[in-house]
């Protein structure tokens, strides 16, 4: 089965890939910061406070969440992630984006040439949708398609 | 070539073409695209230097550093000098062992003397502009109430906005920067004066004055990041912005930007927006908080125990997140002084750290009969980021105490009341 959603396309762009779902604010800093001191080749969530993604692979993966929280540092290592090569391949919002999460997604795009896909206000239907591990394909228009057993 | 929802000016469009440089373009284009995803619908000039949080060179910022490079590069600093959160170290009077040393200066922050240059090159005030407090008269990052900021501090932009009605956005790091450079900020949220109506009514119904931190905690909890107009307050600290309302708003402001995300709140009778527009500030369909002595309490209660073991003899206590005013130094010298003397002690019992601006410790400091009472209690000054300092996992693992919600909210330090605070640090127990 497939359901799709309909976001505004901050970052406009297709990716398709596997969802990591956090269903509670997410926080860059404390998520990406031990794996990129630690120069992994891939990050893992390492916030402790963030059972539904902690432990999980971030990079390359479909971010489904809706905000961002915690340190306004958040905004750079999110850039510094894609400068990288190490973000998420698409942020997907529920709600409104949050200044830090925009402040990552535009620098990375201004000063790094690298495209996080991001689509928000994709609602909480979504979220409640989306389970970790589901395959999810992105539009350029802002679509979002997850597929569903 | 990014075509912009909001208006531009010629200028302005010229730039974003890329007329007057690469760099220049990016800096311009990273404003334009944060403002239109905000529905800005123009960009205004900044009346003031903006305020940096990115104080510390950790390396995993690499790419954030080159493109500092690509700045300086291109000759670019901001048109007015900026100041910048405090440092994350301070060995002179935050003594560590020798290996938390070595993670700060060679794994956590082995870029920060690298970055602090990068930084003066491209417009840092002075060697001194290392605080969260640049609003203090002595630092001199003191904008005037309607004046179009940047900042980006969550404690320094809610004092700024609520205490001084300047009017500044919570931007994410480096945004800040990127608006300094173009000299320019996108005018939405709290530069427009719909963005500054309260949603919130917080009715203060305590039978004294809360403990600033615990009342910031709670209305931020509450209101998240919504604006709050607070009834009641005026009460307890007047009509007029003295040291001690001033002293008093930042502790509170601070507690509202960290346990949620407040950017902004009206003080009845008390902040500048307050006095002249009154309840004119207070949106129709506005909620209300009413805060009690059980609501305080019921707050207090509510903060996990981070320590492993409850029972840990504390090893270090910081007072002074954010930054201590000078008439706060004084203060806590005095009380420092009067509960050791109660206790029939000499010097503190725990190592205690009060943190404030450069220039304030300087000014302290040269008052030299108040420097050498302070140094008699054992205490230290210094102007050290404590949360950045518990950052460091080998130090952020010991038994820290400390007065600021802040620092609670972000690490593992443990949150005491000034007052009990001050019977632990001078022998007794809380």
């Amino acid at each position: 089965m497939k359901k799709s959603f309909k976001g505004r396309a901050v970052v406009p762009g297709t990716a398709s890939g596997e969802a990591v779902v956090s269903r509670r604010g997410f926080n860059i800093l404390a998520s990406m910061q031990r794996d990129l001191m630690g120069k992994k080749a891939e990050v893992r969530c390492s916030d402790q406070n963030n059972p539904d993604a902690f432990g999980r692979a971030l990079s390359g993966r479909i971010l489904c969440l809706p905000r961002t929280i915690g340190s306004t540092t958040g905004g750079m290592v999110l850039q510094a992630a894609a400068a990288l090569g190490k973000a998420p391949a698409a942020l997907l919002f529920s709600e409104p984006i949050d200044s830090l999460a925009a402040g990552g997604v535009i620098l990375a795009k201004v000063w790094n040439g690298r495209d996080i896909v991001t689509v928000d206000g994709l609602g909480d239907e979504f979220l409640a949708a989306v389970e970790n591990g589901a395959a999810i394909s992105v539009e350029a228009d802002g679509i979002v398609t997850i597929e569903t057993a | 070539m990014y075509s912009p929802t909001m208006r531009l000016t010629e200028d302005e469009r010229i730039i974003l073409e890329g007329g007057r440089g690469e760099a220049l373009r990016k800096a311009m284009e990273s404003v334009v695209r944060f403002g239109d995803v905000f529905g800005a619908d123009r960009l205004v000039d900044l009346d003031h230097g903006v305020h940096l949080v990115t104080s510390f060179g950790i390396p995993l910022l690499g790419p954030v550093f080159d493109m500092m490079d690509e700045l300086i590069a291109a000759g670019l600093e901001t048109p007015e000098p900026f100041t910048v959160d405090p440092r994350p170290y301070d060995f002179a009077n935050v003594p560590v062992g020798p290996i938390e040393r070595l993670v700060f200066t060679k794994v956590m922050y082995a870029k920060q003397k690298d970055y602090e240059a990068q930084l003066r090159k491209v417009g840092l005030k002075d060697g001194r502009a290392f605080t969260c407090a640049c609003y203090f008269d002595e630092v001199g990052n003191v904008p005037k109430r309607g004046a179009n900021l940047a900042w980006a501090e969550s404690s320094a932009v809610v004092y700024a906005n609520s205490v001084l009605g300047a009017r500044s956005n919570r931007n994410s790091g480096v945004l800040e920067l990127m608006c300094g450079i173009v000299g320019k900020a996108p005018r939405f949220g709290f530069l427009t004066d719909e963005g500054r109506q309260a949603s919130w009514i917080v009715e203060l119904k305590t039978t004294g004055l809360p403990e600033a931190q615990l009342l910031g905690s709670a209305i931020g909890m509450q209101v998240v990041e919504d604006v709050p107009y607070i009834r009641g307050l005026d009460r307890y600290l007047g009509g007029t912005l003295d040291d001690r309302a001033k002293d008093y708003l930042k502790d509170m402001g601070a507690a509202s930007a960290s346990n949620g995300a407040v950017g902004l709140y009206h003080v009845d009778g008390l902040t500048p927006e307050a006095k002249d527009l009154g309840e004119a500030l207070v949106r129709k369909d506005a909620r209300v908080y009413v805060i009690d002595d059980a609501e305080i309490e019921r707050v207090k209660a509510g903060y996990p125990m981070m320590w492993k073991n409850a029972d840990s003899k504390p090893t270090r206590c910081f007072i002074g997140c954010p930054h201590l005013s000078r008439a706060q130094l004084y203060g806590w010298l005095e009380r420092l002084e009067a509960l050791l003397s109660a206790a029939g002690r000499k010097r503190v019992a725990v190592p205690t750290v009060l943190t404030t601006a450069p220039d304030v410790a300087a000014a302290f400091r040269a008052d030299a009969a108040a420097a050498a009472r302070l140094e008699a209690t054992g205490a230290t000054l210094s102007s050290i980021c404590p949360l950045m300092y518990m950052n460091n996992p080998l130090c952020g693992k010991k038994p820290v105490i400390t007065n600021s919600n802040k620092l609670r909210t972000y690490t593992k330090a443990r949150y005491y009341t000034d007052a009990d605070i001050l019977a632990m640090v001078t022998g007794g127990r809380a």
